[in-house]
C-alpha cells in the first residue's frame, strides 16, 4: 500500500529523493505516462476517421506514433530504472464512482508493466515498419494513394497497440478488462482483415467467441473480488488478499486461469489461435506471437500474490502449461502450412511460460523472461515466414517450398537464427530462458518435478523436431516449386523482400541471438522484476543440476537428427501421405482440439446433445450462419411458439401468469 | 422514504378513493412541471390538428414537440438542482424523488431522439407515417383526429399518390400523450394512478403502431395484436390491483409496504396480487415469457415508433417495476426473489436463443431487447442502492443505443421500403462504410464490449447483483451475454465479410433530423462508455420516495 504513494494522490506529485531538476524531469515523464497510450490511440483515430485523404501518408503516421510511444517508454524506463520504489500508481480520473462501486482509471508503472510496455512498443515498431512493405499492395494490387487497405490496416494496428498498452499499464483488474476486450476486438478486426476470404471471417468469429468464453471467467473473477473486497485495484487487492478465504482465492485463481487460457490459446481453448493465422502475417507476428497471446501469462504473473496463496491453483496452471506445451508440439509436427506450424509452436511456447508462472515464486520471472525472448524470436520467425510468402505468391504449403536459401539469403539467415533460438541452441536467447524453466520445473518437489520437468524436456525434443522439419522443407532440399504452380496456376519466382521488410527481421534476429544473454547476465531481468514478482527462489532439483542441460540438449539433438532422417534425407512427397499412423492422424486433426472445444465450450452453453457429426457441419467452426443451426433445435422449438396468432399468445400469457402466481404462492405461503 | 406521515393513512385514503374529499390538494408545481408541460403540449398538439392549415401542420407540430421536450427538460433540471430528498404531491398519488427524476430525464432525452426520428421526411418522401387521406383523394372536408387510424384504410394508401403528400401529424401529440403517461407511470405512488398511467401510455402506442405508410397490413396487424394483448395484460394488472387492495386495504405503495412488513393477513392475496400486477409490468417491459408480442409488433410498427417503444417503453416499464419492488414489496422480497430470479433467466435464455436464428433485423433486435430485459431484471431484483443506480444507468444506456439502432435500420431501403431482411445487409460495408461502422459500433454496445455504454451498464448491474449475493444468476447472465455476442457478430460479419447482393438495397442519405437522432445515440453510447460517471453520479444520488 505505502509503495504506491509515489504518484498515488495526484498527477503532479513528484518522486522522492532525487536531485531537484532531475526530479522535476522524472516527475513530468512519469506523470504524463498516459501519453504512451494516447499517442497510438490518436493515431488510430486519425487513420480510421480521415478517410482517403490519409491514404498517402497514413502508414507513416501509424509507424511514427508507435515509435514515439517506444521512445517515451524508453525515457520512462530510464527515469524509473534505478529507483527504489517498486510501483507508482498514476491516478488519471475516477471512472465509475458510485457509492460502494469505485473504479478509478489509473496506470501502474512497475517493472512488470514497464517490461511489457517496452516489448509491445519495441516489437510493435519493428512490425509496423515491416508492414509498410508487406501491405504495399492491396488485394487488387493497388499501391500508394489508391491503397485504402493499408491505411485501415495501420489504423487497426495502432488501435491494437493502444489497447494492449491499456491492458498492461492499467492499475486495476477492470482497466485490464478494458484492454483485454480491446485487444480482442482489434484482433478480431485484423484476423478478418482480408474480408473476401470466407475462412478469414470464420476464423475471426471463432477467435472472438472462444475469447468470450475465457472472458466470462475473467469477469467472474473480477466480480468475486468486488464482492469480497470491494475493490479491484491491484495494490489494494494484494494488500488485503489475506482477508479472502482459501476457497475464494482458489476460485479466483481458476477463473483468472480460464480467462488466460482463452486469450493465450491454452488447452482447452487453444483451437482459435492457429485459425487466426488467416490474418495478414504482420498481425500474426505482433498479436498472435509476441504480444496479445502472452496477456494470459501477464495476468497470472500480475496476480502472483493471489496465486502464491493457493498451491492447488498454481498446480493447475502448471499442468495446463505442461499439457499445452506437449499438445502444441505434437500438432506442430503434423502440419504442412508454415504459419500453422509456427502458430502451434507459439501455443507450445506459451505453454512453457504458463508452466513457469505456475511454479510460483520459483518461476514468475522465468516465465516473463521466456516471454521476452520468445517475443523476439517468434516475431522474427513470423516475419521471416511472411517474407517467404511474399516471395512465393502467398503460398503457405511447405511441400511447395524447398531450396529457398539461395533465393532469399537474408530471410534464410534471420529465420535460421530465430530457429536456433527457438530450439534452444546453446547461448542463443531461447537457450537461456527455456533451460531455466526446465530447471525450475525439475525443482518441484516429488512427482511434480518428474512430471512437469519431463514434459518440458520432451517438449524441447519435439520442438527441435518440428522446427527442423520446417527449416528443411522450406529452405533446403529439392526446389519443389519449380514444377509446381499456385492454386491459380501461376509459376513461382522466389525473390528476396525489400529492405523495409528485411530491416526489422535483422533487428529481431539480433535480438534472438543476444536478448537471452543480456537479460540473464548478472540476473539482470530477474533482479529488475523482483519488486513486482518477488525474489526468485531456487529449489533443489530432482536431477543433478548439470544433468538437465545435457539431457535437454541431447533430446533436442535427437529431434534434429530424426527430422533430418525423416525429411532431409528423403524426397518430400508433393501431397501429404494419407497412410499414416493414428498418432499423425490425430495430430493433423489438431488432436481433436476443435471437437474438444465444442465439447467443453459450446456444448454446455448450448445444452444440446447433438451427435459429433452434426457438430462438424455446424458449430463454432462452421460458417457464420451455420452457428445458428447448432442451436437450431432449441431455437426451432421457441420459434414454433411464435405462431403469430393472438389467441396462442394470449394463451401463453395466461399460462405464464398462472405459473408466476403459482410459483409465488408456493414460495410465499407455507 | 419516510417523508409521509403514516398515521391514519388508510382512512384518508379510502376517502380519496370514494371521491368524498372536495378540497383541492396542494400541488408541488415545480416538481411535476415536466409532466404538466408534456401533457399540456399534447393537448395543444390536438388543437393544432384542428386549427392550423394542413400545409403548416408538420412544421408546427415538430417545433411544438421538440420545444416541449426541451422545456420539460429545462424544468426538470431546474427542479433537480433544488431537490434533496423529494416528496409526494397530488394527495400522495405522485411521488417525485431523485430516482424518478432520473427516469424522467432519461425518458425526455430518449423522446427527443424518437421525435427527431419520427419527424424525418427525407428518407421516406413525406415521412414514414400514413399520408393525409383527404389530400390523396383530393377532398377538402374537415378532419378530426379521432378518425386517424380507422379511416386510413389500405386502399386509400395507394403508393403512387401517397408518396407525394405529407404524413398525418397526429403522430406528434400521440407521442407526447404516451410520453406523459410514461412519466406518470414511473412516479405513481399508488396502484390506481399506476394503472391510469399505464393506459395513458399504452393507448397512443397502439395507434402509433398501426400508422406505417408502407406495409399497411403488417403494421395494422401489429397494432391490433399489441392492443389485444395489452388489454389482456391490463386486465391482469387490474385484477392484481384488486387483490392487493383486499390484502392491504389500500392501493398506496407505502400502505402495502407497511402491511407486508409484519402482519398476519392472508399471504395468498398478497402473492397472487403481486404476481398479477408484476405480470402486467413484465408484459410492458417485454420480459419473457410475456414477450410474445414483441417481435411481431417491433417488426410491424414503423421503425421510428419501434425505436420509441424499444427505448421509452422499456424505461417506463422498468421504472414502474423498480418503484413497485423497491417501495412496496421490499419487505417480502425474500419470497418473490426466487420467482423473479427465474423470470430473469427465462427472459435471457428466450431472447438469446431465439435471437440466434432470426433472419429479420427488426425481429432480431426485438429478441435482443427481450434478452436485455432479462439483464435488466437482474438489476431490478437487486434491491440495494447499487442495484438501483446500476439499473437506472443500464436503462439510459440501452435506450440511447437501441434508439440509434432503429434509426440506422431505417436508412437501408429497397424500392419496397425498408430492407430489414438480414440478407439485404450483406456486404453493406462496401456500399456504405460509414453506416456499417456506426451500426457495428451500436451492435458492439448491445453486446457489451468495453468502451461502450453497454459494457458499463452490464458491469454495473452484474457487479451490484454479485455483491448482493446473486452469484449464480450473474454467472448465467454472463454466459447469456457471451452467447448473445453471436447475434450481433453475425450481422457484423455479414456486413463486412460478405459480398453484397447485385440488386441489394440502397442506403439513404439521412436528413438532418435522423442524422441528429443517430448521432445523439452514438455519442451518448460512446460517452457513457468512456466516462460513465456523467450519468452514474446522478443515478446514484438517491432512491425512490413514497
Amino acid at each position: 500500500m505505502d509503495q504506491r504513494n509515489g504518484l498515488g494522490d495526484g498527477v503532479t506529485t513528484s518522486v522522492l529523493a532525487a536531485p531537484e531538476p532531475v526530479q522535476a524531469a522524472q516527475g513530468a515523464i512519469q506523470s504524463n505516462a498516459w501519453l504512451i497510450i494516447a499517442i497510438p490511440l490518436l493515431g488510430a483515430a486519425v487513420l480510421l476517421l480521415a478517410g482517403r485523404r490519409a491514404n498517402g501518408w497514413g502508414h507513416l503516421l501509424g509507424c511514427a506514433t508507435v515509435i514515439a510511444s517506444f521512445g517515451y517508454a524508453l525515457a520512462l524506463f530510464s527515469s524509473v530504472g534505478g529507483s527504489e520504489q517498486a510501483a507508482r500508481s498514476l491516478h488519471l480520473f475516477s471512472w465509475i464512482p458510485v457509492n460502494s462501486l469505485q473504479v478509478d482509471f489509473g496506470l501502474r508503472i512497475d517493472p512488470l508493466s514497464l517490461v511489457f510496455v517496452l516489448l509491445i512498443t519495441g516489437v510493435g515498431s519493428l512490425i509496423h515498419i515491416y508492414s509498410i512493405g508487406y501491405m504495399a499492395h492491396d488485394q487488387q494490387g493497388r499501391t500508394g494513394r489508391g491503397n485504402t487497405e493499408r491505411r485501415r490496416f495501420f489504423g487497426y494496428l495502432n488501435l491494437f497497440v493502444a489497447a494492449m498498452l491499456i491492458l498492461v499499464l492499467g492499475n486495476s483488474f477492470v482497466t485490464l478488462y478494458l484492454g483485454w476486450e480491446g485487444v480482442g476486438l482489434a484482433s478480431y478486426l485484423l484476423i478478418g482483415f482480408w474480408q473476401q476470404r470466407p475462412s478469414a471471417a470464420g476464423a475471426a468469429t471463432k477467435a472472438f467467441v472462444m475469447n468470450r468464453v475465457g472472458d466470462v471467467g475473467l469477469a467472474l473473477a473480477i466480480f468475486l473480488l468486488f464482492a469480497r473486497l470491494g475493490t479491484t485495484q491491484y495494490a489494494e487487492v494484494f494488500a488485503r488478499a489475506d482477508e479472502l478465504s482459501s476457497g475464494t482465492v482458489l476460485a479466483i485463481a481458476l477463473l483468472l486461469l480460464l480467462g488466460a487460457c482463452g486469450k493465450s490459446g491454452q488447452v482447452p481453448l487453444q483451437a482459435w489461435l492457429p485459425d487466426a493465422m488467416e490474418g495478414p502475417t504482420p498481425v500474426s507476428a505482433l498479436i498472435h506471437a509476441a504480444t496479445m497471446v502472452t496477456a494470459g501469462v501477464y495476468l497470472i504473473a500480475r496476480a502472483n500474490p493471489l496465486y502464491s496463496m493457493t498451491e492447488v491453483g498454481q498446480l493447475v496452471v502448471a499442468i495446463v502449461g505442461a499439457v499445452t506445451l506437449l499438445v502444441g508440439c505434437v500438432i506442430g509436427c503434423a502440419y504442412d502450412d508454415i504459419k500453422k506450424v509456427l502458430a502451434y509452436s507459439t501455443v507450445s511456447q506459451i505453454g512453457y511460460m504458463m508452466l513457469a508462472v505456475g511454479l510460483g515464486p520459483a518461476g514468475y520471472a522465468l516465465g516473463i523472461m521466456h516471454l521476452l525472448t520468445h517475443g523476439f524470436f517468434k516475431a522474427g520467425l513470423f516475419l521471416g515466414a511472411g517474407s517467404v510468402m511474399h516471395g512465393m505468391r502467398d503460398e503457405v504449403d511447405m511441400r511447395k517450398f524447398g531450396g529457398l536459401y539461395r533465393y532469399m539469403p537474408i530471410t534464410f539467415a534471420t529465420f535460421g537464427l530465430g530457429y536456433l533460438a527457438l530450439i534452444g541452441f546453446p547461448f542463443l536467447s531461447g537457450y537461456y530462458s527455456k533451460e531455466a524453466i526446465i530447471g525450475a520445473a525439475f525443482a518441484e518437489p516429488g512427482w511434480r518435478g518428474w512430471v512437469l520437468g519431463g514434459a518440458a524436456v520432451l517438449g524441447a525434443g519435439l520442438t527441435a523436431f518440428y522446427m527442423t522439419r520446417l527449416m528443411l522443407m522450406t529452405f533446403f532440399g529439392e526446389r519443389r516449386w519449380r514444377n509446381r504452380t499456385t492454386s491459380e496456376g501461376e509459376e513461382f519466382h522466389p525473390h528476396e523482400s525489400p529492405a523495409v521488410m528485411t530491416g526489422p527481421m535483422i533487428v529481431l534476429a539480433v535480438g534472438s541471438v543476444a536478448a537471452g544473454f543480456l537479460l540473464t547476465s548478472g540476473e539482470r531481468l530477474v533482479h529488475f522484476l523482483s519488486p513486482a514478482l518477488g525474489e526468485l527462489q531456487e529449489g533443489h532439483t530432482v536431477l543433478p543440476h548439470s544433468v538437465i542441460p545435457v539431457l535437454t540438449l541431447g533430446l533436442s539433438a535427437v529431434g534434429v537428427l530424426v527430422a533430418w532422417l525423416v525429411v532431409g534425407r528423403r524426397r518430400v512427397p508433393d501431397t501429404a501421405p494419407q497412410r499414416v499412423s493414428p498418432v499423425v492422424r490425430a495430430a493433423r486433426a489438431d488432436l481433436y482440439g476443435n471437437a474438444l472445444n465444442r465439447a467443453v465450450a459450446v456444448r454446455p452453453t448450448v445444452g444440446l446433445a447433438d451427435g459429433l457429426a452434426r457438430f462438424d457441419r455446424a458449430g463454432v467452426d462452421g460458417t457464420v450462419n451455420g452457428v445458428a443451426s447448432t442451436l437450431g433445435a432449441l431455437s426451432g422449438v421457441l420459434r414454433r411458439w411464435q405462431t403469430g396468432f393472438v389467441r396462442s399468445y394470449a394463451m401463453s400469457m395466461l399460462v405464464g401468469g398462472v405459473l408466476l402466481v403459482a410459483a409465488l404462492l408456493s414460495v410465499g405461503t407455507p | 422514504m419516510g417523508v409521509v406521515a403514516r398515521t391514519g393513512v388508510p382512512d384518508r385514503h379510502s376517502e380519496v378513493l370514494a371521491q368524498q374529499s372536495t378540497d383541492m390538494p396542494p400541488i408541488a408545481y415545480a416538481a411535476v412541471a415536466p409532466v404538466l408541460i408534456v401533457l399540456v403540449a399534447a393537448c395543444l398538439g390536438v388543437l393544432v390538428e384542428a386549427f392550423v392549415p394542413r400545409r403548416q401542420r408538420w412544421a408546427v407540430q415538430v417545433a411544438l414537440s421538440l420545444l416541449t421536450v426541451v422545456c420539460a427538460g429545462a424544468a426538470l433540471i431546474r427542479h433537480a438542482r433544488e431537490i434533496n430528498t423529494g416528496g409526494t404531491t397530488f394527495a400522495d398519488t405522485v411521488a417525485v424523488g431523485p430516482a424518478t427524476l432520473f427516469l424522467w430525464g432519461t425518458l425526455l432525452a430518449l423522446a427527443l431522439g424518437a421525435i427527431l426520428l419520427i419527424a424525418d421526411r427525407s428518407i421516406e418522401p413525406g415521412g414514414a407515417f400514413v399520408a393525409e387521406t383527404n389530400a390523396a383523394s383530393g377532398g377538402t372536408a374537415s378532419r378530426h383526429p379521432a378518425d386517424a387510424p380507422g379511416a386510413a384504410s389500405a386502399e386509400v394508401m395507394d403508393r403512387a399518390s401517397a408518396s407525394v403528400v405529407g404524413m398525418r401529424t397526429e403522430v406528434f401529440p400521440l407521442v407526447l400523450f404516451s410520453l406523459g403517461g410514461m412519466m406518470v407511470f414511473c412516479a405513481a405512488n399508488d396502484l390506481l394512478t399506476m394503472f391510469v398511467a399505464l393506459e395513458v401510455l399504452s393507448l397512443p402506442l397502439y395507434l402509433l403502431c398501426g400508422l406505417a405508410r408502407r406495409r399497411r397490413l403488417l403494421s395494422q396487424e401489429a397494432a391490433v395484436k399489441y392492443f389485444l394483448l395489452g388489454a389482456f395484460a391490463s386486465a391482469f394488472f387490474l385484477y392484481g390491483l384488486a387483490l392487493l387492495y383486499g390484502y392491504a386495504g389500500s392501493v398506496k405503495f407505502s400502505d402495502i409496504a407497511d402491511a407486508t412488513a409484519g402482519s398476519l393477513r392472508s399471504d395468498t392475496l398478497l402473492f397472487a396480487g403481486l404476481g398479477l400486477v408484476v405480470m402486467g409490468l413484465l408484459f410492458k417491459g417485454s420480459v419473457g415469457p410475456f414477450h410474445l408480442w414483441t417481435p411481431d409488433v417491433y417488426h410491424g410498427a414503423p421503425t421510428a415508433v419501434t425505436g420509441f417503444m424499444a427505448a421509452c417503453t422499456k424505461v417506463a416499464a422498468f421504472g414502474g417495476l423498480l418503484r413497485l419492488l423497491h417501495v412496496a414489496f421490499r419487505a417480502s422480497s425474500w419470497e418473490w426473489h426466487w420467482v423473479l430470479w427465474s423470470v430473469a433467466v427465462l427472459s435471457m435464455v428466450i431472447g438469446v436463443v431465439s435471437g440466434l436464428t432470426q433472419r429479420d433485423l427488426k425481429r432480431m433486435i426485438a429478441y435482443s431487447s427481450i434478452a436485455h430485459a432479462g439483464f435488466l431484471m437482474v438489476g431490478a431484483i437487486t434491491l440495494t442502492e447499487r442495484g438501483l443506480s446500476a439499473t437506472l444507468f443500464y436503462l439510459l444506456a440501452y435506450g440511447f443505443t437501441t434508439l440509434a439502432v432503429f434509426g440506422t435500420i431505417g436508412l437501408v431501403r429497397t424500392s419496397e421500403g425498408e430492407a430489414t431482411h438480414l440478407s439485404d445487409w450483406a456486404g453493406l460495408a462496401k456500399r456504405s462504410p460509414v453506416v456499417a461502422t456506426v451500426f457495428t459500433f451500436l451492435l458492439l454496445a448491445l453486446a457489451g464490449i468495453p468502451a461502450t455504454s453497454g459494457f458499463m451498464g452490464k458491469f454495473a448491474v452484474f457487479s451490484a447483483a454479485f455483491s448482493a449475493g446473486m452469484g449464480p444468476l450473474v454467472v448465467i447472465a454472463l454466459l447469456a451475454s457471451a452467447l448473445a455476442a453471436f447475434i450481433y457478430l453475425r450481422v457484423i460479419v455479414l456486413m463486412f465479410f460478405n459480398d453484397p447482393a447485385p440488386d441489394g438495397p440502397t442506403v439513404s442519405v439521412p436528413g438532418a433530423f435522423t442524422t441528429a437522432a443517430i448521432t445523439l445515440g452514438v455519442v451518448v453510447t460512446l460517452l457513457l462508455g468512456l466516462v460513465p460517471m456523467l450519468a452514474l453520479d446522478w443515478a446514484s444520488v438517491g432512491g425512490f420516495v413514497s
